[in-house]
């Protein structure tokens, strides 16, 4: 239970340095610290405090941040290798540490080069991989999913729920790496009214900012109906279900949210806070899809589920020298 | 850790991904900086101006903005304490008549093959009080450009220009100074600060002396003109580029007057 709490924390503090992240792009402070690993010369854990200050304060903060996630991450995947009787579990904590590590070198490269919109752009869509891989170590340590969701949360095998919610998870990521492109080529006023473009449904003129611009709001209309569908699918079949129908609940309520955020953010001319806003939020969709499809693909654990349970071995802390042991456990 | 990490396939993948990372960390430590030296090249310049100064003349002139210019609005959002005073933007400032000020004139067209000395003197762009002094300069191709930190604060001089390599640098206290050359002929190169955002300035980078920056009467004088026929262009930051074509007979006075008009975008 303490590892699960612990994973949870990690998730969390990963969706506030996604944010915070946000706020640095929002607010045009990406080369308010002109230097790598150090801070204007100093150590980063010894900048003073007194110059967290203008741009500064946001990529500064960002960096504390991060560097503060990236070892609560390395906490996560030494705890996973020494408690954690299930391998695949173990090797997603190496993944993310493998990660976040790269994370942070992108971070620093984007900083070195003047912010290349490739590199920018991969940094921001590695987080959301980061995001996704700590919420998917939190949903596998949790009591729900190693006993199966055995107060009838758990659904058959329904094929369609899985790649329904499965192509949504994808469409939702798609739709994150278009944002980020937007948001990294400075196109995310490209179309400056909503909800029209340039006052009419599709805009009447074209150049590659407006055309990027343009597929974010497209790419909103398809996430919108693959969640419907999901989200439908999970209601009208699933409603006793409880893992899964608040999963399709707060998908809904998040999407709704995300695309009033989308909207205002246009509407204020990109105001910083509601455009971080409308980022962590798209991070908060992708990760309820997430949840929902590693739930609905739980059913498929269930042969070693039952294997593992029958030995009493799910989330047992051992001694290193017991391994060996440990490698028949995978749900 | 190691040996554990290497027995499945995601293991190894994690221990490879970290090596790669701990390589490319120590490559860029070592070339950490990023972007292009600051010390481009210089170009070969004779020691000797080849304009003969007998026959030297002078286009001069006015710049004015017709119609209503956007008022010089107080920043309000201060995010240093350490920036004291007070700080109006500096996009558009206007004198007596519609004098438009910080506006770049320069030689574009007209002097042939000419190469002229690079002067010693280092042109200075400073900080003082929070603000770029002056908003707008001029610069030569190889004179070095002393960029002074004249405020007790952090602060970042980032200049991005199109055709020359772009730069950033930290400036951590009162009277620390970058320099750099310019090594392609550039109008305008736009300088701001990512912590102050409100602090802007342009440099001018040509390849000759013939420049001028109008000042509160929005006057300009290009001295030391050579007869001939020019384009003289006039470059304003919101309002953007005009020219002229003037021809200047030997030892000659010409006056232009370049009319910006509040309708027109930028540069």
């Amino acid at each position: 239970m303490l590892l699960h709490l612990f994973a949870l924390l990690v998730a969390a503090s990963t969706a506030v340095l996604i944010f915070a992240g946000g706020m640095v792009t929002s607010t045009g402070s990406g080369l308010a610290v002109p230097d790598w690993p150090n801070t204007y010369g100093w150590f980063m854990w010894t900048f003073p405090i007194q110059h967290w200050v203008g741009g500064i304060f946001y990529e500064h903060t960002h960096r504390l941040i991060a560097s503060t996630v990236g070892f609560l991450i390395l906490v996560l995947a030494v705890w996973l290798w020494r408690a954690e009787p299930r391998r695949w579990v173990r090797t997603l904590g190496f993944i993310a540490l493998a990660a976040v590590i790269t994370q942070g070198l992108l971070g620093g490269l984007t900083v070195l080069f003047y912010l290349p919109d490739p590199i920018s752009i991969a940094h921001a869509s590695l987080a959301q991989i980061v995001f996704c891989l700590t919420i998917t170590i939190a949903v596998a340590t949790s009591p729900g999913w190693k006993r199966g969701y055995p107060r009838g949360g758990l659904a058959p095998d329904d094929r369609v729920l899985q790649k329904t919610a499965l192509i949504t998870t994808g469409v939702v990521y798609l739709q994150i790496l278009i944002g980020a492109t937007m948001r990294h080529t400075d196109a995310g006023l490209a179309i400056p009214d909503f909800p029209f473009a340039f006052g009419q449904l599709i805009p009447p003129h074209w150049d590659p900012k407006i055309a990027v611009h343009f597929a974010h709001r497209v790419g909103a209309v398809f996430v919108s109906l693959m969640v419907l569908a999901t989200a439908g699918h999970v209601l009208y079949h699933h409603r006793s279900r409880g893992p899964l129908a608040r999963g399709a609940m707060l998908l809904l309520g998040l999407v709704c949210v995300q695309i009033t955020l989308g909207a205002l953010t246009v509407l204020s001319q990109k105001q910083p806070i509601i455009n971080s806003f409308h980022v962590v939020t798209g991070a908060s969709v992708l990760a309820t899809s997430l949840v929902l499809t590693l739930r609905s693909h739980r059913v498929r654990f269930r042969r070693e589920s039952e294997g593992a349970a029958s030995t009493g071995r799910l989330g047992v802390l051992t001694a290193p020298g017991a391994l060996s042991t440990r490698s028949g456990a995978r749900a | 850790m190691f040996s554990n990490c290497a027995s499945g396939l995601g293991g190894r993948l994690a221990c490879h991904a970290l090596v790669a990372g701990v390589l490319i960390t120590a490559c860029l430590s070592s070339a950490c900086g990023g972007g292009t030296s600051d010390e481009a090249p210089r170009p070969a310049a004779p020691v000797t101006n080849p304009v003969d100064p007998a026959t030297a003349g002078r286009i001069g002139g006015k710049v004015t903005l017709i119609g209503t210019p956007p008022a010089r609005e107080k920043i309000k959002t201060i995010n240093d304490p350490g920036c004291t005073g007070t700080i109006t933007t500096e996009e558009v400032v206007t004198g007596a008549d519609g004098a438009l000020q910080n506006v770049f004139v320069y030689v574009k067209d007209g002097l042939g093959n000419r190469v002229f000395p690079v002067p010693a003197t280092p042109a200075v762009l400073a900080q003082e009080q929070c603000m770029y002094r002056p908003h707008v300069l001029g610069i030569q191709v190889g004179q070095t450009l002393d960029i002074v930190n004249g405020d007790d604060l952090l602060h970042n001089i980032h200049a991005v220009p199109t055709a020359n390599g772009e730069f950033n640098k930290a400036q951590q206290f009162k009277g620390f100074r970058n320099q750099h050359v310019f090594s392609i002929k550039e109008v305008l190169v736009p300088f701001k600060c990512d912590v102050h955002r409100w602090m802007t300035a342009y440099v001018g980078v040509v390849d000759h002396p013939f420049f001028a920056v109008t000042g509160n009467g929005g006057t300009f004088s290009l001295e030391g003109l050579p007869p001939g026929t020019y384009t003289i262009e006039a470059v304003h930051e919101k309002y953007g580029r005009q020219t002229q074509t003037v021809t200047l007979e030997a030892k000659g006075s010409q006056d232009i007057a370049f009319t910006f008009k509040t309708s027109q975008g930028s540069a």
